[in-house]
């Protein structure tokens, strides 16, 4: 390198970038674009959420004008193959899939939570969450094969008549599958909570539990409600575990032990199928498509309401 | 009186050490759920799919015997849609960022660019295939091709990407900005020349473990056509292709048992592909995590 | 030579006194870098600097003290419009550098600052090799070619008195060098593109003493050349480098003078209060 260097010789800089800029017209009309093009690439994002509205508007549209939108809603007989589009059983599929998926994550994920935050110490937290975090990487084609062949059996050895497709295992493995989000959320909710909260229960001689209890939960109440909703919307979205394992039966029913099928496994199994283009089963694909957008757009609003309130508290 | 009082006070402490004893046990059983199942599914798929998985099983094509079936097709069909995917995520992707940190005023559009962002990033990986399937697949007519599917995951991964980038660059100290700006460099160059580089590993790193969640999906590829059993290579863009995850998802459902045996064989491959990724990802972090 | 400090001298003053009510005469022999007439500042709706007017003097090292919080850092960076990179900056009042008003329509902010240099607060090298931070000024600025490069960065490294150092380790991130060669790096970048002024914003006071002293004997060396105007919050680092000095406080001008008079003398009580170490 030292021998690269010429020695010290008579350049005069500030002339030769006055040369330079008479030949920098290319930089400067590159300058000008680049903003231009960059806006473009941040607008597909927002022709992305246009183009999403646009086609599932337009082919629902397209379905309610064969298909009356009030029988849709109110009919509870779903065998699209025999012209019966009542979608009530596949809204309930749904339904029962997130709560029993609700009923797994939130118990285990908002404990998971609290032990993280206000138990564990530091060395244990950064070998536990990572672990965890791994669970919501997983693919879920993966998840819905270990609840068909391995969580159904198992269930199987305590309730016997369990079918092979039922809404237990399926909705039990969806809830697995979004613990990562409870808890993690969560526990960004409670560290958040300042430690003088904290410190002026125990000083008063407050067990750790009573100072979850009574401090820390209620001052992180709302960023724990927002990371249910969130996870619900995630529950409510998730196809392929509920396709694999919870059944193709479009079947109204809170029995968790049935086979059912929910919005987004009827969307699949429809896919598949010789559906052809332009028949009144492809329309019906987008009517459910965007009755299940409904839902998961109102979750997340919601959260962002509540995490919105949240934020202005500290 | 008052050393009753006392008394009852020393009771009721016992009681409330227990419980939080008792708790704490508690809570930590329900942090280990999350644990053991973890450790079950890898077993699981380890023991159930081990005596399929040998060279022939990843480099054969489908076939109606469990024996001699195959994840080749899948395994290539993946790789060339992830190129697909990464080279136009990455592109549009990292730019929206670069116009949100760098240039964007603050206004309504761009909060509203900011809010829809959030909102994409909340919908369904299926209903991104519905969009294909409107867009890619009959509107512009691509059908059942790479392409549609490609372009498809772009867009569902392009949330990811946009946020990730935007923390990345974001973290560039504002003192080197200041210095390139100080030494009369225009916007772009600064972002070309100090910026960008200074944010690649962040960059790299999201992008990686955006592609990672894009090589597991399955959902909106079945919806826009990946096939399910194809003999031959991809060779276009317009080619027809499948994938790992649809070919697992294919050999799940069938009744006969050995096929479950051959749908984890499978799964260990492109978990063990997962697992690849995110450690590039977790050692671009570390190695330059220490630098700045 | 003595008639024009004692004519600076006198507009300083009488600005001083009669505040912006008289304009001041043009100096017309043009070895004012810059000319700062009843400059004011706000960031959004807080002022920051109150009708501001002073001459800096070409190839001297113009010392700016004060307290913090005195406008001395917000004023250094309009000098060469980086106070703009806060949104919400607006100005009143003319720059001129060197006859040409700074803020005019068709004056490019980027070819003042490649005449105007700029050494910040803490060093703040590039995460590149040490050459390439050094050569980054030209190169943006168009040049190319790899030998007049290697010219440049070792002038520029030799004039920050720092190429002994550092010749052998060209290719080494900046990052692992010590704070204050990382300081002269920063000079010898700002140096490569041979600038008319160079501004230095409390440009040691991330540095250990050593450092500081390499620092300022480097400023001594540098004027011979270049026109310094260097922030301070540390009296006797003004005292012992600059020429002349100016006492900011509370956003204001209070007093521009010779330095040794400045300090020796002071003409305005909050000067003398200030470096009396009564207040600040």
């Amino acid at each position: 390198m030292d021998k690269g260097l010429q020695s010290e010789g008579n350049v005069n800089v500030q002339q030769m970038i006055e040369d330079k800029k008479r030949s920098k017209s290319l930089g400067e009309i590159i300058e000008k674009i680049i903003p231009w093009f960059l806006l473009l690439c941040a607008i597909v994002s927002v022709l992305t959420t246009a183009g999403i509205l646009f086609t599932l508007l337009r082919e629902s549209i397209g379905f309610f004008a064969n298909v009356s939108i009030i029988d849709f809603y109110t009919g509870t007989d779903w065998s699209p193959w025999t012209g019966h589009y009542g979608v009530a059983p596949l809204i309930g599929g749904t339904l029962l899939i997130t709560l029993i998926a609700t009923l797994t994550a939130v118990p285990l994920g908002l404990m998971s939570a609290i032990f993280l935050s206000e138990y564990a110490n530091d060395k244990a937290r950064r070998v536990i969450k990572p672990i965890l975090e791994v669970l919501a990487g997983i693919p879920t084609v993966v998840y819905g094969y270990f609840a068909l062949t391995f969580i159904t059996p198992m269930f199987q050895t305590f309730i016997p008549d369990l079918g092979i497709f039922n809404a237990l295992s399926g909705g039990f493995v969806v809830g697995i599958m979004i613990i990562p989000m409870v808890a993690s959320l969560s526990e960004d909710a409670m560290n958040s909570v300042p430690n003088a909260l904290r410190e002026g229960a125990y000083g008063l001689g407050a067990t750790k539990f009573e100072v979850v209890f009574k401090v820390v939960l209620p001052a992180a109440f709302s960023g724990i409600v927002a990371s249910i909703v969130l996870a619900i919307s995630r529950a409510i979205g998730e196809t392929m575990i509920v396709t694999i394992a919870a059944g193709a039966t479009p079947n109204l029913t809170f029995n968790p032990t049935d086979s059912i099928q929910t919005m987004t496994a009827f969307i699949v199994q429809a896919a598949t199928g010789d559906t052809t283009f332009g028949s009144t089963i492809y329309y019906s694909l987008y009517a459910v498509g965007m009755t299940l957008f409904v839902f998961t757009l109102v979750m997340n609003l919601i959260a962002q309401y509540i995490s919105r309130r949240f934020r202005e508290e500290y | 009186m008052l050393g009753q009082n006392e008394q009852g006070i020393k009771k009721r402490m016992e009681g409330r050490v227990l419980l939080n004893k008792i708790l704490m046990v508690l809570f930590f059983l329900a942090t280990t759920v999350g644990l053991v199942f973890l450790v079950l599914l890898f077993y699981r798929v380890l023991t159930q799919g081990i005596g399929y998985l040998n060279w022939n099983f990843i480099t054969s094509f489908p076939a109606p015997y469990p024996e001699k079936a195959g994840l080749w097709a899948g395994v290539m069909g993946s790789i060339f849609l992830m190129l697909i995917v990464a080279v136009f995520a990455v592109i549009v992707g990292v730019s929206t960022a670069i116009y949100l940190e760098e240039y964007a005023k603050q206004n309504k559009f761009t909060d509203f660019i900011r809010v829809n962002i959030q909102n994409l990033a909340g919908v369904p990986s299926i209903v991104f295939g519905l969009l294909g399937l409107t867009f890619f697949v009959y509107m512009f007519n691509f059908g059942y091709t790479l392409i549609a599917g490609g372009l498809t995951m772009a867009l569902l991964i392009l949330p990811v990407i946009v946020v990730s980038a935007q923390e990345a660059i974001r973290s560039v100290p504002s003192e080197i900005k200041e210095a390139s700006y100080g030494m009369g460099a225009s916007k772009w160059q600064t972002i070309a020349r100090v910026i960008l580089p200074a944010s690649i590993p962040g960059i790299l790193t999201g992008t990686i473990i955006a592609l990672s969640r894009a090589i597991g999906e399955t959902a909106p590829l079945i919806i826009v056509g990946a096939a399910t059993a194809i003999f031959t290579l991809p060779d276009s863009l317009l080619a027809k292709y499948t994938v790992m995850p649809i070919q697992i998802y294919n050999w799940t459902g069938r009744p006969q048992e050995e096929w479950q045996y051959v749908a984890g064989a499978g799964i260990i491959v492109l978990l063990a592909i997962l697992l690849l990724m995110n450690s590039i990802a977790v050692i671009i972090r570390n190695k330059y995590q220490r630098r700045l | 030579m003595n008639e024009t400090i004692e004519q600076q001298k006198k507009t300083a003053n009488v600005k001083i006194e009669s505040k912006s009510t008289d304009k001041k005469q043009k100096n017309t022999e043009g070895r004012h870098v810059f000319e700062v007439e009843d400059l004011n500042l706000w960031y959004g709706s807080d002022q920051a600097l109150y009708e501001v007017s002073m001459n800096v003097p070409e190839q001297q090292v113009t010392a700016i003290i004060g307290p913090s919080g005195c406008g001395k850092s917000t004023f250094l960076k309009t000098l060469n419009r980086m106070v703009e990179m806060v949104p919400i900056v607006k100005t009143s009042g003319d720059i001129k550098y060197r006859n040409q008003n700074i803020f005019g329509n068709n004056f490019q902010q980027e070819y003042l600052r490649t005449k105007v240099g700029m050494v910040f607060q803490k060093p703040n090298p590039f995460p590149k090799s040490v050459y390439d931070n050094v050569a980054y000024g030209p190169r943006i600025h168009g040049i190319k070619d790899k030998k007049t490069l290697d010219q440049i960065v070792e002038k520029s490294l030799k004039g920050a008195a720092i190429w002994d150092e550092l010749k052998d380790r060209l290719d080494e991130n900046a990052y692992g060098l010590s704070g204050g060669q990382q300081q002269r790096v920063c000079i010898a970048r700002a140096l490569a593109v041979e600038p008319d002024v160079i501004l230095m914003d409390e440009p040691t006071s991330a540095l250990d003493p050593i450092s500081t002293a390499k620092v300022e004997e480097l400023v001594q060396e540098l004027k011979k050349k270049y026109s310094i105007i260097i922030v301070t919050h540390n009296m006797q680092q003004a005292a012992r480098i600059s020429d002349k000095t100016a006492f900011f406080l509370n956003g204001e001008l209070v007093e521009f003078a010779e330095t040794d008079d400045l300090f020796q003398n002071p003409r305005d009580k909050r000067t003398e209060d200030y470096i009396t170490g009564r207040f600040g």
